[in-house]
C-alpha cells in the first residue's frame, strides 16, 4: 500500500514540476530549467511524451516475450500476460502519438509530417490495432492464442527497422535524427541536473505505473476465465 | 521434391480453374484505370508515380497472395495436406507458388506502369531490377506467412491488409526509396544501405516464418 | 513384417471449457481391429483426429511406435492412413491426378500396379480419368480409401468407413478391414453394429466424460 502512495506522490510530483517550472535563460533557482534551443518553451512535453513512447515499446517487447512463453509451454496464463501488456501498450502508444502530434504542432508548424520516428509510432499503433483485430475474430481460446502469439513475433522482428534503421537513413525532424545537429543528445547536455531529475523520476515513476496496470489486469484475466470455468463446470 | 510437387498441384490447379489468376488481371487493370482516372491530365511528380506504384503492388499482393492457404482452408484440403505432408513442406510449397505469383503480377504492373505513366522513366535500370527482385522475394515471405495465419482466422478477406500492412511497411518505404533512387539514376554505391535493409528483412522473415508455421498449421 | 504399436496414456480434450473426453488409456499392436463407438457428438471424430495427429490431446500422451522406437510427430503422416467423412480431395483434378499428387507430395513413388489394383478393387478403375466433381458420395468414399491405402500405412484409421457405401462398397470394406487386420493397426469409428462387429477390442467414449 506504502508503494502505491509514494507512486502517486511521485507522479504528482513530476506532473506538476513538469507543467509548472518555468524556462529561463539562465536557471539560478533549482526548480528553474535552462532554455534549449530549437526546443524552448515546448520543451516541457519530454517528461510525458518520452515515458509514454519508452513504455509503449516496453509493453509490445513484453507482449511478444510472453507471446514467445505461451507458444512454448502453451500455458493460458502467459497470453493473459501478453495481452495485458498490449492493452496497456496500446494505451500509451495513443498518448505517445497525441504528445508527439501535439509537440509537432508547437515546433515544426504541423501535427503530422512523417518523420521517421513518427512513422514508427504510427506502425506501433497499427501493429496493436491488428492484433487485436485478429484476436477479436478467432473463437477459441487456444487457436487466438496461439495465433495472435505468432502475429506478435512476427510484428516485433520488423520493429528493429523502424527504431534502429530507418531513422538512421532517413532525414527527420526529430531531435536526435540523422541531420539535427543541434538539438542532438538532449538528455546528456542540454539539460541542466533539475530537468534531468525530473525527467528520470518521469520515466521511472511512470515505468512503475505501467508494471502496476500490468500485474492488475494480467492477474484480474486470469481470475475471471477461472470463475468463467468454474461456473461452467460446476 | 515434395513441396515442389504441392507447388505444380497449386499451379495446375489454378491453370485449370483460373480463379486467382482472372481476378488479379481485373484487379490491376481495375486499379490502374481509377488512379489514371483519378489524375486525369495533372502532371505528376516523380516521386508522387514511384509512391502510386507501390500502393498499387501492395494492394493486388492483398487482393491475391492469400489464395495459397485461404482457398484450402476453406475447401476442408487442409486436413488432407496435414495428413500427407510436413509442415514445412507444406510452407515451402504454398512460398514457391506466391513467389511466382508475385513475380508474375508485379512485372505486369511493371511494364504497365511505365507504358502508361510517362514520369515512370528508370535511369538506373539495373538498380531498378535488383530492387524489384528483392523487394518482390521480400513481399511473397511476409504475404504468404500472415495468409496462413487469416487461413485460420475468421474475417479473412478484411483481415489480411490489416495484418500485413504493419509487417510490410518496412519494406514497402525501402523499396519505394529505392525505386525513386532508380528513377533520379542513382549508383548503386549510394543505395547500399537500403538494398542491405531489403536484405535482412528478407531473410529475417523467411527464417521467421519457416519457425512459426508450425504452430500456425498444426491445431 | 514391421511392428507398429499405438499407445495411449490418459488423453483427454477439452475444447474451451467443454469436456469432450478424459482418462482414455489403451495399447495396440499389430494386428489388431479396435473399434471407437459412441453416440453422435461423443468425440469419436476427435479422437479419431487425435490418433491421426491431427489435433494434439489436452493431456495425456499418444505415442506411435514401430520396432520399439517411437515416431516422431514429423513422420508420422506416412504411416497413417486415414478415411473419413470429413476428408475432401481435389475435385478440379482426376482421380488419378489427385493419387499422383498425393504420392509425390508424400515423398513416395507413384507405384503405378499398386495403384491399379486398388482402383480395380473399389471398383473405380472405369472412372479413375473422370473428374472428382463429377464423383457421387459413394464413388468419393471409396476413392477416400484408396488415398489412405495406397501408401501402405501401418495405421490405418477409418472414421464411419461404411457411410455413402452400397452394400458390394460395404462388403469391399469389410473384406479389406479384415485383410489390414491380420498385419496392421485397424481403428474403426462408428455407430454400425456391423462396422464394430469386426472389432476384436471397442470402447465405447460414453464411459470417459
Amino acid at each position: 500500500m506504502i508503494w502505491k502512495i509514494f507512486l502517486f506522490l511521485l507522479l504528482c510530483f513530476v506532473s506538476i514540476a513538469g507543467i509548472s517550472f518555468p524556462i529561463v535563460e539562465n536557471p539560478q533557482a533549482w526548480y528553474e530549467f535552462p532554455l534549449i534551443k530549437g526546443l524552448e518553451q515546448n520543451a516541457k512535453i519530454i517528461f510525458f511524451h518520452v515515458p509514454t513512447s519508452w513504455i509503449t515499446v516496453v509493453a509490445f517487447f513484453m507482449t511478444a516475450i510472453y507471446s514467445f512463453k505461451y507458444l512454448r509451454k502453451k500455458n493460458l496464463d502467459d497470453d493473459a500476460k501478453s495481452y495485458a501488456a498490449a492493452q496497456l501498450g496500446i494505451i500509451f502508444c495513443i498518448l505517445a502519438t497525441v504528445t508527439g502530434s501535439v509537440w509537432a504542432k508547437f515546433a515544426w508548424g504541423s501535427f503530422w509530417s512523417w518523420d521517421p520516428r513518427q512513422t514508427s509510432i504510427f506502425a506501433l499503433l497499427l501493429i496493436y490495432g491488428a492484433w487485436f483485430a485478429l484476436r477479436s475474430s478467432i473463437e477459441s481460446e487456444e487457436k487466438r492464442a496461439t495465433l495472435s502469439s505468432v502475429y506478435a513475433i512476427i510484428a516485433f522482428v520488423t520493429v528493429p527497422f523502424f527504431i534502429f534503421i530507418m531513422p538512421r537513413i532517413m532525414t527527420g525532424l526529430h531531435p536526435g535524427s540523422a541531420d539535427d545537429t543541434n538539438a542532438g543528445p538532449v538528455v546528456d547536455f542540454k539539460m541542466n541536473a533539475n530537468m534531468q531529475l525530473i525527467f528520470f523520476l518521469s520515466l521511472i515513476g511512470f515505468t512503475i505505473l505501467y508494471f502496476w496496470m500490468w500485474r492488475l489486469g494480467y492477474k484480474s484475466i486470469i481470475y475471471r476465465d477461472k470463475l468463467n470455468k468454474q461456473i461452467i463446470r460446476g | 521434391m515434395k513441396s515442389f510437387a504441392l507447388f505444380k498441384k497449386d499451379i495446375s490447379s489454378e491453370l485449370r480453374t483460373r480463379y486467382a489468376i482472372n481476378a488479379l488481371a481485373m484487379f490491376i487493370i481495375v486499379t490502374l484505370s481509377i488512379i489514371l482516372f483519378s489524375i486525369g491530365n495533372e502532371r505528376i511528380s516523380q516521386s508522387l508515380t514511384g509512391g502510386l506504384f507501390w500502393v498499387i503492388i501492395f494492394f493486388t499482393s492483398m487482393s491475391g497472395l492469400s489464395r495459397v492457404f485461404v482457398s484450402e482452408e476453406e475447401r476442408g484440403t487442409s486436413l488432407t495436406l496435414q495428413l500427407i505432408a510436413t509442415p514445412s513442406t507444406v510452407f515451402s510449397g504454398k512460398l514457391l507458388f506466391n513467389l511466382i505469383l508475385v513475380f508474375a503480377m508485379n512485372t505486369v504492373i511493371a511494364i504497365l506502369y511505365s507504358a502508361l505513366f510517362e514520369a515512370f522513366i528508370l535511369r538506373n535500370f539495373a538498380l531498378f531490377l535488383v530492387s524489384f527482385i528483392l523487394g518482390n522475394i521480400g513481399l511473397a515471405f511476409a504475404s504468404t506467412i500472415i495468409a496462413a495465419i487469416i487461413s485460420k482466422a475468421g474475417a479473412k478477406g478484411t483481415l489480411y491488409p490489416v495484418l500485413s500492412f504493419p509487417i510490410l511497411l518496412p519494406l514497402i518505404l525501402t523499396s519505394l526509396q529505392l525505386t525513386l533512387f532508380a528513377m533520379d539514376g542513382t549508383s548503386f554505391e549510394t543505395a547500399k544501405f537500403e538494398l542491405m535493409i531489403v536484405v535482412c528483412y528478407d531473410v529475417i522473415i523467411l527464417t521467421v516464418s519457416y519457425m512459426l508455421f508450425d504452430f500456425i498449421w498444426k491445431e | 513384417m514391421s511392428e507398429y504399436s499405438l499407445t495411449a496414456e490418459l488423453v483427454n480434450k477439452t475444447y474451451g471449457r467443454r469436456l469432450i473426453f478424459s482418462g482414455i488409456n489403451f495399447k495396440l499392436n499389430f494386428s489388431t481391429i479396435f473399434g471407437i463407438s459412441g453416440p453422435n457428438g461423443s468425440g469419436k471424430s476427435t479422437l479419431v483426429k487425435i490418433i491421426a495427429n491431427l489435433i494434439s490431446p489436452s493431456s495425456g500422451k499418444l505415442v506411435h511406435n514401430l520396432d520399439g522406437t517411437e515416431i516422431k510427430s514429423e513422420q508420422l503422416h506416412n504411416h497413417i492412413g486415414l478415411v473419413s467423412p470429413y476428408l475432401v480431395l481435389y475435385d478440379e483434378f482426376t482421380a488419378y491426378e489427385n493419387l499422383n499428387y498425393f504420392s509425390e507430395i508424400r515423398g513416395i513413388p507413384f507405384n503405378k500396379r499398386k495403384i491399379d489394383n486398388l482402383l480395380n478393387k473399389f471398383l473405380l478403375f472405369n472412372r479413375k480419368d473422370d473428374l472428382v466433381k463429377t464423383y457421387s458420395s459413394g464413388m468419393k468414399q471409396r476413392l477416400k480409401f484408396i488415398f489412405g491405402l495406397m501408401h501402405s500405412p501401418q495405421l490405418l484409421i477409418l472414421d464411419e468407413p461404411t457411410s455413402n457405401l452400397d452394400d458390394e462398397g460395404k462388403e469391399v470394406v469389410y473384406e479389406l478391414v479384415k485383410e489390414e487386420g491380420t498385419k496392421n493397426i485397424v481403428v474403426i469409428a462408428s455407430n454400425e453394429k456391423t462396422d464394430l462387429s469386426l472389432c476384436n477390442e471397442i470402447i465405447d467414449l460414453n464411459n470417459y466424460k
